[in-house]
């Protein structure tokens, strides 16, 4: 790769998101914005080459981008294009207030209108990873397993939405602020999820996913330092990701947190995601995101498996339960019972769960059973248990697993 | 831009309560908070029960007439407002206020195609 495309990659990386929002606000139109910002990072692999790299990238793939856009609407005839013209060439370097100084980043206007509650939960996440993100249609429509027509039309459809249903293109005012911020790092939480423990096929890890994710909540957290939440998220998949390393063997198995190799573990990343936690905490504002990392921190500072702090962890997924009622989250307060207080009492409340069916159809209810039969060395109800578990796992090295383990219990 | 809310619910369930003639009826509330945050309100109406109803198709030899509404369904269209406003959210408010929804019904937003 020659210094010019390297400059390139680079700036794609830092720049892509901030050229298209603010080519959006400018416009007003999101497929022209796409495209202007595609033409100049093109133009900028020839002219970088030979003329250099500028020392303000951004700047200058934002003003290639802005002419660019200038260009195609003077040639275009309509009235609306014209309309379009001025408001480019009137207020380009023109961002509205923030509070009491500073100003709005674009992207945070881009993040907030490609989240909003209008649009499916899927076009969210398309619409974050095309526009923000800068990931091609092709890449999205890989990652989440569907043919690239189908991800372009659901990127068209939402696009047309924004534009035709009348989504403002802005930082959500006060009173709609904290209900939206939550839906922006649900669908950053998702799409690391999504990359994390991947919800269909042969790979467990689709790492790509999980890195854009974490991009975004840095970014995200740089924009809305005063968000606890924000910061919270951030830490949280940090500190899951520091994990991934290890996660699976050489043999593509998967470890369980027990059994992983913790100096396998990112220290760097455990160290940042503590230390962007504890200043979170700080604020007194606890919520979900800030909670379970809180409880991914317990796990990361242990030295080793037998060094958890169970008790903890337990009160901590209890606080977790008591703001967001989830029998999932009960399912894992279970888990954390057991370590601390004996399998029995965590076999207790497993079976409370069972009883309840809420979650009827979910592998790690009756895998978490058999795992603390397995532990009560009560063999044949363990050994049924797994089968159950192997019955709805849903990808491959997580079928594996529970294969070995029944086998254990089956010997 | 222009909105159309379509006020769903179960008619029998959901239809327009019955006011004295010297009370208010029940969107009043409604419609002055709209005004106040300057939501413009270019029309509305409760509508009559879908009993009154008539379905209309030209088949281009003949117009078929049918007795009831466009489809049977567990809830129907009891009324609609046509407003002006700065943008979906604002919209997406004023159908959050409005006594259907505060009352179990499903408001339907609508951007008016000739306001684009």
């Amino acid at each position: 790769m020659t210094d010019a495309q390297a400059a390139v990659a680079e700036a794609f990386q830092q720049e892509w998101g901030k050229v298209v929002a603010t080519l959006i606000r400018m416009t007003g139109d999101w497929d022209l914005a796409e495209e202007c910002a595609q033409d100049a990072f093109t133009t900028a692999l020839t002219r970088w080459a030979s003329d250099g790299v500028p020392d303000r990238p951004g700047a200058w793939l934002t003003t290639t981008a802005r002419n660019r856009a200038l260009d195609r609407l003077r040639r275009s005839k309509t009235e609306a294009a014209k309309l379009q013209e001025v408001a480019v060439l009137s207020g380009p370097e023109e961002p509205a207030p923030w509070g009491d100084s500073g100003v709005i980043d674009d992207r945070l206007r881009l993040m907030f209108t490609c989240c909003h509650p209008a649009l499916t939960l899927e076009a969210r996440v398309a619409l974050t990873l095309r526009t923000l993100a800068g990931l091609t249609t092709a890449e999205i429509a890989r990652a989440f397993l569907v043919p690239e027509a189908t991800m372009a039309k659901r990127l068209t459809r939402a696009k047309h939405k924004i534009r035709d249903a009348g989504i403002p293109y802005r930082v959500p005012p006060a009173h709609l602020l904290p209900e939206r911020t939550t839906g922006v790092l649900g669908v950053l939480y998702l799409l690391f999820n999504e990359g994390y423990s991947a919800s269909a096929g042969d790979d467990l890890l689709r790492p790509d996913l999980s890195a854009e994710a974490i991009r975004l909540g840095r970014l995200l957290a740089q924009l809305m330092p005063d968000e606890p939440e924000v910061a919270g998220l951030l830490a949280l998949m940090l500190l899951q990701d520091a994990r991934s390393g290890a996660r699976l063997d050489d043999a593509g198995e998967l470890v369980s947190l027990e059994d992983q190799e913790r100096s396998e573990w990112d220290a760097a990343r455990i160290a940042e995601g503590i230390r962007l936690l504890e200043a979170a905490l700080r604020r007194q504002r606890a919520g979900p995101y800030q909670l379970q990392a809180a409880i991914a921190a317990c796990h990361a500072e242990a030295a080793t498996a037998a060094d958890t702090d169970w008790t903890q962890i337990a009160l901590l997924y209890g606080e977790l339960r008591r703001i967001v009622p989830s029998a999932v989250i009960e399912l894992n307060r279970a888990v954390a019972v057991a370590m601390a207080d004996g399998p029995e009492a965590g076999l207790a409340l497993v079976d409370e769960l069972a009883a309840s069916s809420q979650l009827t159809g979910y592998y790690l209810l009756p895998a978490t059973r058999a795992d603390l039969l397995r532990r009560m060395d009560r063999k044949p109800e363990a050994a049924a248990s797994y089968r159950e578990a192997l019955e709805l796992a849903p990808t491959e090295p997580e079928r594996r697993y529970l294969a070995r383990r029944l086998a254990e219990v089956s010997s | 831009m222009r909105y159309m809310l379509l006020m769903c619910g179960n008619e029998e369930a959901d239809g327009p309560a019955d006011h004295a003639e010297d009370e208010e009826p029940c969107w009043m509330p409604w419609a002055r908070e709209m005004q106040a945050r300057g939501v413009l309100l270019v029309e509305g109406s409760q509508l009559q029960p879908t009993s009154t109803a008539t379905t209309v198709r030209n088949s281009g030899s003949e117009i078929l007439v049918a007795d009831g509404p466009f489809a049977e369904t567990k809830e129907q269209i009891l009324g609609y407002d046509v407003i002006e406003c700065a943008d979906l959210d604002e919209a997406i408010y004023a159908a959050s206020r409005h006594p259907v929804a505060l009352n179990g019904g499903v408001v339907e937003v609508r951007p008016v195609l000739a306001s684009v």
